[in-house]
């Protein structure tokens, strides 16, 4: 074979061979919408907050009305948990949102995840539960003793509290909240140091672990104003950028009070 | 001379603008309610209307509930417990389920009925369309009526005859659902959490003692007695039973709380001749703290 009609069967396939790929792609395209939104909304934002100066003094908790609770907490003593600080300085149960940058659209996505707020050892776990509007939450209690799960929200920013009896072996609550609003407050009114937080944001959440660290996953790329709420320091925001493939990152310090 | 006029009138312009300031301010909220003062109720035949509620509002609820609804009247500082808020649209006194818009008829009744251990006094010396009017007057003040619907109102069988077998089944669901936890042991009050309670703006509340005779604040029945803890008291500690109760047992419970109060009735009886004690059935039973 002469090496310019070699060169010329070289062309036809890698011609041949680019045509197959582009059709490929383009029904991939066509047959996968879904997948391909996703795709693009695999951006992140990562960080870390942390509290700066001593972790104050959390209190132990006198459970002695309730001796099925006191039992619980023989060999591990309750403490209340407004500020959990773990190794390093990290600060647990922060929770972060976008509070700007989302359009409306992607704003009101709803995960179908629900989370899950147990009643265990008379304390609520987690001591925090971030959520969506109108995503739906499970109460469950674990415990051999009777709660009452009260959410005090504001009535006039459109969320309305409930008082619901959770006796033991009773079946999980489902509920939702209408408004977005940082934060509602939990209480039991039976167990009077039980005392927890719903978070109601409208988009991607996150809340910190032990260590301090949290990602806010489907985050579209664009730039974004994070906000970090601690139930006892309030709230900070920071500006973060997301680009394709690359997260945004953003930590927190709050100021021992 | 003309200087002092000049101070004089800049004076008054200042005090002017005060007070047109303070009145506008004050009145955002009241302008707002106004909107809605073409509320209706409706209860049985009965329409009332908001405007025709205006008078008698102003002369008998306005010193407790304030103008504006919101429970900040000029008396309400000395009272205990503290007139109801009705901006906030949440009410005790519901035949619907918690965090829900009662019925009309709800809120008829408690202005008829009024609220025993409180400063609300029975309002039946109005005439039932007055007292219809004012139940459209207490709506008006919160947006919530016109936003949402009520709730839909708790279904409750029919009372069945009482047996001792139920009076019995009573006593182990007050023990089951640990009525005691706040009620007491025996129901005089003094649970383990009794002392701790606190109603949704943080001020100490006491849970019903059932030995001492005062009527229910919402209704004096015995299907009040059933929608009570199964609706719960909103704004209260007490919640909701509907869920944890079924139908019959909770015609069980009412049994055995009314052989727990002080006046006399079939139950109170019946108990007296099977000798059933109040507390725990079994040897379960915790011992009431303080």
């Amino acid at each position: 074979m002469y090496p310019e009609e070699r060169e010329k069967q070289m062309k036809a396939r890698y011609q041949a061979a680019g045509m197959i790929s582009v059709l490929l792609l383009l029904a991939i395209g066509l047959l996968w919408p879904a997948r391909s939104v996703s795709a693009a909304a695999e951006g992140k934002i990562t960080g870390t907050v942390k509290l700066d100066g001593a972790a104050p003094h959390m209190k132990g908790i006198d459970m002695s009305k309730d001796p099925f609770c006191v039992k619980q907490h023989e060999n591990s003593p309750a403490h209340l948990e407004n500020v959990v600080v773990g190794a390093g300085g990290g600060l647990q149960n922060v929770v972060l949102y976008i509070s700007q940058g989302l359009s409306a659209a992607e704003a009101s996505q709803t995960p179908a995840k629900e989370p899950v707020f147990d009643q265990k050892n008379c304390m609520y776990t987690p001591h925090v539960l971030a959520m969506d509007v109108n995503q739906k939450f499970k109460v469950m209690t674990s415990d051999q003793t009777t709660h009452n799960i009260h959410p005090l929200p504001n009535p006039l920013a459109g969320n309305i509290p409930w008082n619901k009896s959770q006796p033991p072996g009773a079946p999980a609550i489902e509920s939702s909240w209408k408004a977005e609003e940082v934060a509602i407050p939990v209480k039991c009114n039976i167990h009077p140091w039980m005392h927890g937080y719903f978070v109601v944001v409208k988009g991607p959440y996150a809340t910190t672990d032990e260590k301090g660290a949290y990602t806010i996953e489907n985050v579209p790329p664009g730039n974004y104003t994070v906000t970090a709420w601690q139930e006892e320091y309030g709230t900070q925001t920071a500006k973060v950028t997301v680009a394709a493939g690359k997260p945004g990152t953003a930590d927190f310090t709050f100021k021992a009070k | 001379m003309r200087r002092m006029m000049l101070n004089g009138s800049l004076i008054l312009a200042a005090l002017v603008t005060v007070a047109l300031c303070s009145l506008s301010w004050g009145q955002a909220t009241k302008a707002e309610e106004d909107q809605r003062l073409g509320m209706e109720s409706h209860i049985g035949k009965l329409t009332g209307h908001a405007t025709s509620a205006q008078g008698n509002y102003r002369r008998y609820c306005v010193g407790c509930h304030g103008e504006l609804g919101d429970g900040e009247g000029e008396n309400a500082q000395w009272l205990e417990p503290k007139p109801r808020n009705f901006t906030l649209g949440i009410f005790k006194c519901r035949s619907t389920t918690t965090g829900t818009l009662p019925l009309d008829s709800d809120l008829f009744d408690t202005i008829g009925r009024g609220l025993d251990s409180s400063n609300m006094p029975s309002w039946n010396p109005l005439s039932a369309q007055e007292r219809a009017d004012l139940v459209a007057y207490v709506k008006h003040f919160s947006a919530r009526f016109v936003t949402e619907k009520p709730g839909a109102p708790i279904e409750i069988p029919k009372e069945p005859a009482l047996t001792a077998e139920r009076l019995k089944a009573g006593q182990e669901v007050f023990q089951r659902v640990e009525c005691w936890k706040c009620h007491g042991p025996t129901g005089m009050g003094n649970g383990p959490s009794a002392a701790t309670l606190t109603d949704d703006q943080n001020r100490p509340i006491l849970p019903y003692n059932f030995h001492d005779g005062r009527r229910f604040k919402c209704g004096t029945t015995d299907e009040d007695l059933y929608r009570i803890f199964m609706t719960g008291l909103d704004g209260t500690p007490m919640p909701s039973w509907s869920d944890n109760i079924k139908p019959d047992e909770a015609w069980d419970l009412v049994f055995y709380l009314r052989s727990l109060q002080p006046m006399k009735s079939k139950e109170k009886e019946l108990a007296r001749q099977i000798g059933l004690k109040p507390g725990a059935p079994a040897a379960a039973a915790p011992a009431a703290q303080q």
